[in-house]
C-alpha cells in the first residue's frame, strides 16, 4: 500500500513522477515492450497510410458487423494481458515455497490477481460475448442493423475506454490490490489510500455505460426488428440467449454502477456507506456487488449456451432437440439467477434458513441447465455428426462443463461451502465453468462463424493444435487446484510453507504453459488461415450447411446484410428455405436506407477516459473540463441531422451480381 | 476424449479413496460431518453426471459422420416422454440434495451449540464450553480466553472433546477464520460479531489461517491450533499465565498496527471489556461505542444538532502528522447514558433524542464543540 500523498497540486492532483513504477523491473520491461510494439504498429499504420481508412471504415463505423469484429479484437488483445497476469501468478505460486519469496512481492502480486479477474471478466469475456451478439443477432433475425446504430458505436468505444484506463494503471500509478470485487473496508480509503481502487472504479464505470447501452440496444433490436414471420418461438436459440443475457445486463448493471458510485462517494466525499465507523455497512456492498455479480455469470454463459445450440444442430445435421424446452430453460435460468446471490457469502454469518434458501435456489438452477445438456445430447442422437472444430469444442465443453456444474452444486450446499469457500477448489470451479463453458463456447463460435465474417474458413490443423493444448492444458491447470482446495489451501496466497503442496502448483503451472501454447496456436491459426485465404475461401456463404438466416447471405455479408428482408415460415428458416427450393432474387433491387458513420462515439469515449483519469488522480480541473466537454459534445451531436443515406439500387445490384458470380464459381 | 474424462475424474476418485487431505480427513466432528456431506452430495450428483458423460462419448462416437450404420433422422427433434425424463431426473436428484441441504445447514449451523462430541458420543448436559474471543488484526490473530483471563497472538489451543465457542470480529478489514481440521470457516468482520461452535477430537497441532484476502500481509496470517488433552491444556494456560503482562487498551493499540508474521505472544491478564470495546470500535475512549450510538439512534437519534456537533469532531492521529480522522465523540454520552454500554440493559430516559428540549441538547453538545473537553485519558488510566 502506497501511503497517501499529503499534498496535491492544483495542476496535477496526486500525479507526480513518483507514480511511474520505475523501481519495478518487470513493469519497466513490460512498458518497454508495449511501447516498442505500439510505436511499431503506429509507424506501420502511418507508413501504409491506413489512418484514413481506419477512421472511415472502422473507428466511426456504425455497422453492427464491424463493431462486432472490433469488440472481438478488443477481447483478444485483453486476453493476452489477462493471460500474462495468469501465468505470472502460476509461476509465483509454483516457486514461492518454504521460505522462498518468489519474484513477486505482495504489493505487485495482489494487483496482478485483481487485474486478472477484472480484465478477464470485464474486458475479455464481456466484449467477446457482446461482439458475438452484435455481429450475429441482426443477421439471425433478418435485420439490416441494430435498433440504435450510433449507440452501438458509442457503447463499443466506452468499453474500450474502460480497458484503456485499466491499461494505463499498469504504467501510471498502480491498480487495486483488493481482489476483483473490491470488497470494502479493504477498498475503502483507510485501507487503500492509493489510486488503485480509483482506477478500478472509473474503468468499470466508463465500461459499464457501454455495456448497459449495448444491452438496451440489443433488446430493442430483438424485440422490434425481427423479419416478418419470425415469431418469438422461431427465434434462433443464440438470439434467445442473447435476449435473456441483455435483459440480465439491463437489470443488473445499474446495481453495479450504484454500488461503485456509493464506494466512490465514500472515497471522494467522505460519506459512510461502507465504512467501519459512522454506521457504514460493508456487507451492504457485498450484497449489492453480488446482486450484480451472480447474474453476470449468466450474462456470460447464456450466449455461450446459445452458440453450442447452433453448433450442435448444424454439425449433427439435425434440428435442435427440444427447442421449446431449451427456450424455457433459458428463461428460467434468467429469472433464477436473481435469487441466488447470497451463495457467494454463506460464510458471513447468515442464519441457517437464509443459507438453505439460497443454497436450494442455486441447486434448482442446475435443473434447467441439466435439461440443456440433455437437449444437446439428444440432438446428437440419430444425427450425422461432422467433427469440425466447433463440434470438437462442443463435445469438450459437454464433458468439462458437467464437472464444473457438479462442483458448483457442491459449493451450493452451505456446510460444504464452509470448508471449500475461498479455497483453490472454488477457483478451480469457476474457471471450470468459465473456461469450460464460456471460453470453449467462444472458440466454437469463432471457428463456426469465422467464414461468415471473413469469407474464408479457419485452418483446421492449427485449430486442432490449439484445441488440444487448451483442453489438455485446462485439465492440467485446474484439476490440481481442486485437489489443493481439498487440502485446505486458500486462494490469493503469495507464498506457501508446506513443501508437499509444491508439486500440485508445478502441475498447474505446466497446464498454464500448455494453455499459452493453445493461445499461440490460435494466433498462428489466424495468421496461417489469412495466408491460405484463397484456398480456404467460402464462395457459397453457407460452408457448413447451416440452418439460420446468417447463412443465407454472402460471406462476408454486404453492408446491408440482406438485399430483401427475408420472410420466415419455420424455425431454422434458412434450412426451411433450402428445403423448399428457395431461389435467390437477382433483380428488382431497390435503394436501401442505411445509417451514416459518425465520430461522436469515439470522441465521447475519449473524453470519458480523460474525465476518469482526472478523477482518479484528483486533477479536478481536468475532470471538470472533460465532463463539460462531454455534455457539450453530446448536445452538439444531437444537432447532427445528416444521419442516414440510401445505398443506390445500382450499387445493390452490382453487389448482388458479384454474389451471383461467386455462387456460380462455387458450384 | 476418454483420456480427458479419466483425467477429469481422477481427483474425485482420489478424494473418495480418502487421502491425507485435511478437508477430506479432518480431526474435529463438525469438519467430519462437512466432509461426509461433500462425499454424499458428490455421490448423489455422480448418479446423473456419469451417465451424461458416458452418453456424450457414446453418442459422439456412434453418430459420427463416417459411421454409415447409425440411424440418421434429421427430423427427430421432439419426444414428450424424453422431455419429461430430462427435466425429472435432475429434479429428483435436486429434491434429495435440497432435503439434505436444509437439514445439514441447520444441524451444522455455526451458531448452533453442539449436540454431540462425535458420532458416537452425545454432548453431556453439563459440558462446560471453552469460550474464545477472536480478533483478526492486520495481519495476525488475537485470541482472548475470558474463562481464564489470558490472551495470545497467533496461537490457539483447546482441550480435546470439549465444545469450543468462538466469538469472532475484526479490527479493520474482512478476514475469515479457518481451521480446516476443526470446522468450516466463518468471516471476521469489523464492527460485527460472528460465532462458531466446534470441537476437536484428536490431539495434535493443526493449521489455522485467514481464508479471505485482507491485504499485503495476508499470506502470513497463519496460526497454530493446538488440540491438547486436559493436562496439556492446563499447562498451556499456565504458560500464558506465567508470561505476565497485561493486555490493556494501550498495548492493544500498539498491537493493532499493521505487522507481518508476528511471533506467538502471550498475556497473563486482559483489561476488562477489551474485546467488547474492539467489537464496538471504541478502544480509544474518546470515541463513542457503536452500541451506544445504535441505542441513541434507536431512541430517535441526536437530531440535527447531534449531527452537527458530534460528527464534525476531528482529532489528529497519535503521531500528529497524518490526516485528521473524523469520529463520533464519546462526549455525547451523559451520566444518564454512559459510554461503553455500562447500562445497556437499563432503558435510557430523556434527554437524548429528538424529543429532548433544545436547551438540554445544546448543553450536551456544547461540550463536544467547546474547549472544555475532558482530557484524553492516559493509556488505560481512565477509571471505569
Amino acid at each position: 500500500m502506497t501511503p497517501a500523498p499529503t499534498s496535491e497540486s492544483v495542476l496535477f492532483g496526486k500525479l507526480s513522477l513518483a507514480a511511474l513504477p520505475l523501481h519495478e523491473p518487470i513493469l519497466v520491461a513490460t512498458f518497454a515492450v508495449v511501447a516498442l510494439g505500439g510505436v511499431a504498429i503506429l509507424g506501420a499504420l502511418t507508413y501504409y497510410r491506413v489512418w484514413g481508412y481506419l477512421w472511415r471504415e472502422w473507428i466511426t463505423s456504425i455497422d453492427h458487423k464491424k463493431i462486432g469484429i472490433m469488440y472481438i479484437i478488443l477481447a483478444l488483445v485483453m486476453l493476452l494481458r489477462g493471460f500474462s497476469d495468469a501465468i505470472m501468478m502460476r509461476l509465483q505460486q509454483a516457486i514461492a515455497f518454504a521460505g522462498a519469496e518468489g519474484y513477486l512481492p505482495p504489493h505487485h502480486y495482489d494487483q496482478i490477481f485483481t487485474a486478472h479477474g477484472v480484465i478477464m471478466i470485464f474486458f475479455v469475456a464481456m466484449p467477446f460475448i457482446t461482439g458475438f451478439m452484435n455481429y450475429l443477432v441482426p443477421l439471425q433475425i433478418g435485420a439490416r442493423d441494430v435498433a440504435f446504430p450510433f449507440l452501438n458505436n458509442f457503447s463499443f468505444w466506452m468499453t474500450v475506454g474502460g480497458a484503456v484506463l485499466t491499461m494505463i494503471s499498469l504504467f501510471v500509478g498502480e491498480y487495486a490490490a483488493t481482489g476483483w470485487l473490491a470488497y470494502p473496508p479493504l477498498s475503502g480509503l483507510a485501507s487503500s489510500p492509493g489510486v488503485g481502487v480509483d482506477y478500478y472504479i472509473w474503468s468499470l464505470q466508463v465500461a459499464g455505460v457501454g455495456t448497459l447501452l449495448s444491452g438496451v440496444n440489443l433488446i430493442a433490436t430483438i424485440v422490434k426488428m425481427r423479419a416478418p414471420g419470425m415469431t418469438m418461438m422461431r427465434l434462433p436459440v443464440f438470439t434467445w440467449t442473447a435476449l435473456c443475457s441483455n435483459i440480465l445486463i439491463v437489470a443488473s448493471f445499474p446495481v453495479l454502477t450504484a454500488a461503485l458510485a456509493l464506494l466512490s462517494l465514500d472515497r471522494y466525499l467522505g460519506t459512510a456507506f461502507f465504512t467501519n465507523d459512522f454506521g457504514g455497512s460493508a456487507m451492504m456492498y457485498v450484497n449489492l456487488i453480488w446482486i450484480w455479480g451472480h447474474p453476470e455469470v449468466y450474462i456470460l454463459v447464456l450466449p455461450a449456451f446459445g452458440i453450442f445450440s447452433e453448433v450442435v444442430a448444424t454439425y449433427c445435421g439435425k434440428r435442435l432437440f427440444g427447442y421449446a424446452s431449451m427456450v424455457y430453460a433459458t428463461v428460467v435460468i434468467t429469472i433464477l439467477s436473481y435469487l441466488v446471490w447470497l451463495h457467494h457469502f454463506f460464510t458471513m454469518g447468515s442464519g441457517a434458513s437464509v443459507n438453505s434458501f439460497f443454497g436450494i435456489t442455486t441447486m434448482i438452477i442446475s435443473i434447467p441447465t441439466g435439461a440443456k445438456i440433455f437437449n444437446w445430447l439428444f440432438t446428437m442422437y440419430r444425427g450425422r455428426i461432422r467433427f469440425e472444430l466447433p463440434m470438437m469444442w462442443t463435445v469438450a465443453f459437454m464433458l468439462t462443463f458437467v464437472i464444473g456444474g457438479m462442483t458448483g452444486v457442491l459449493l451450493a450446499v452451505p456446510p460444504a461451502d464452509f470448508v471449500l469457500h475461498n479455497s483453490l477448489f472454488l477457483v478451480a470451479h469457476f474457471h471450470n465453468v468459465i473456461i469450460g463453458g464460456v471460453l470453449f463456447g467462444l472458440f466454437a463460435g469463432i471457428a463456426y462463424w469465422f467464414p461468415k465474417v471473413t469469407g474464408f474458413k479457419l485452418d483446421v490443423f492449427w485449430g486442432k493444435v490449439s484445441f488440444w493444448c487448451w483442453v489438455v492444458g485446462f485439465y492440467f491447470a485446474f484439476m490440481p487446484l481442486y485437489v489443493l482446495g481439498l487440502m485446505g489451501v486458500t486462494r490469493r496466497m503469495n507464498r506457501f510453507e508446506d513443501p508437499s503442496l509444491q508439486i500440485w502448483f508445478v502441475i498447474a503451472a505446466f497446464g498454464a504453459v500448455l494453455i499459452a501454447f493453445g493461445i499461440g496456436a490460435f494466433l498462428l491459426q489466424l495468421f496461417v488461415s489469412f495466408r491460405k485465404r484463397e484456398q480456404l475461401k467460402d464462395l457459397t456463404g453457407d460452408p457448413w450447411n447451416g440452418r439460420t438466416l446468417e447463412w443465407s447471405t454472402s460471406s462476408p455479408p454486404p453492408a446491408y446484410n440482406f438485399a430483401f428482408t427475408p420472410v420466415v415460415h419455420d424455425l431454422d428458416p434458412w434450412w426451411d428455405m433450402k428445403r423448399r427450393g428457395y431461389v435467390r432474387p437477382t433483380e428488382g433491387f431497390i435503394p436501401i436506407h442505411m445509417p451514416k458513420n459518425t465520430g461522436a462515439g469515439v470522441v465521447l469515449a475519449g473524453l470519458s477516459v480523460v474525465c476518469g483519469f482526472g478523477l482518479i488522480w484528483h486533477i479536478w480541473w481536468l475532470a471538470g473540463a472533460a465532463f463539460v466537454t462531454i455534455v457539450v459534445s453530446a448536445i452538439v451531436h444531437t444537432f447532427n441531422y445528416a444521419r442516414d443515406f440510401h445505398i443506390p439500387a445500382s450499387e445493390v445490384t452490382e453487389t448482388e451480381n458479384g454474389r451471383t458470380r461467386m455462387l456460380a464459381a462455387g458450384v | 476424449m476418454r483420456a480427458i474424462k479419466r483425467l477429469a475424474l481422477l481427483p474425485l476418485l482420489l478424494a473418495l479413496a480418502g487421502c491425507n487431505w485435511v478437508v477430506m480427513n479432518p480431526s474435529g466432528d463438525i469438519a467430519n460431518q462437512q466432509r461426509d456431506l461433500i462425499l454424499i452430495s458428490t455421490a448423489l450428483m455422480l448418479l446423473i453426471i456419469i451417465p451424461v458423460m458416458a452418453l456424450t462419448v457414446l453418442f459422439a462416437w456412434r453418430y459420427r459422420q463416417s459411421n454409415k450404420d447409425a440411424v440418421y433422422d434429421a427430423e427427430w427433434h421432439h419426444s414428450t416422454r424424453l422431455e419429461v425424463v430430462i427435466w425429472a431426473a435432475p429434479l429428483v436428484i435436486i429434491i434429495a440434495l435440497g432435503a439434505i441441504t436444509w437439514i445439514s445447514t441447520h444441524l451444522l449451523d455455526p451458531y448452533r451449540p453442539l449436540s454431540r462430541i462425535d458420532a458416537a458420543r452425545p454432548m453431556p448436559k453439563d459440558a462446560k464450553p471453552l469460550n474464545v474471543e477472536v480478533v483478526a488484526l492486520d495481519w495476525k490473530w488475537l485470541f482472548f480466553y475470558p474463562d481464564y483471563g489470558v490472551a495470545t497472538v497467533n496461537e490457539l489451543a483447546a482441550p480435546v472433546d470439549a465444545p469450543i465457542h468462538f466469538k469472532i470480529t475484526s479490527s479493520t478489514v474482512m478476514n475469515s477464520l479457518f481451521i480446516p481440521a476443526l470446522a468450516g470457516q466463518i468471516y471476521a468482520m469489523p464492527g460485527m460479531e460472528t460465532k462458531l461452535h466446534a470441537v476437536i477430537n484428536k490431539p495434535g497441532d493443526y493449521e489455522g489461517f485467514s481464508a479471505n484476502y485482507s491485504g499485503a500481509g495476508f499470506s502470513d496470517m497463519r496460526f497454530k491450533f493446538r488440540g491438547l488433552d486436559a493436562a496439556g491444556f492446563e499447562a498451556w494456560i499456565k504458560q500464558a499465565r506465567d508470561a505476565g503482562g497485561m493486555l490493556d487498551r494501550a498495548v492493544y493499540t500498539e498491537l493493532e498496527r499493521p505487522s507481518v508474521a508476528e511471533p506467538v505472544k502471550r498475556w497473563s491478564s486482559v483489561e476488562g471489556g477489551l474485546y467488547d470495546a474492539i467489537l464496538n470500535r471504541c478502544v480509544d475512549r474518546a470515541k463513542m461505542c457503536a452500541k451506544d450510538m445504535m441505542r441513541v439512534d434507536a431512541q430517535g437519534g441526536g437530531g440535527k444538532e447531534g449531527t452537527g456537533a458530534v460528527l464534525a469532531f476531528e482529532k489528529p492521529d497519535a503521531s500528529g502528522a497524518a490526516t485528521p480522522k473524523r469520529f463520533v465523540s464519546a462526549v455525547a454520552c451523559t451520566t444518564a447514558a454512559p459510554r461503553d454500554g455500562e447500562t445497556a440493559e437499563t432503558p435510557i430516559p430523556a434527554p437524548i433524542g429528538r424529543r429532548a428540549e433544545a436547551s438540554t441538547m445544546t448543553s450536551i453538545f456544547a461540550l463536544a464543540r467547546g474547549d472544555d473537553l475532558p482530557a484524553r485519558p492516559a493509556a488505560g488510566g481512565r477509571p471505569e
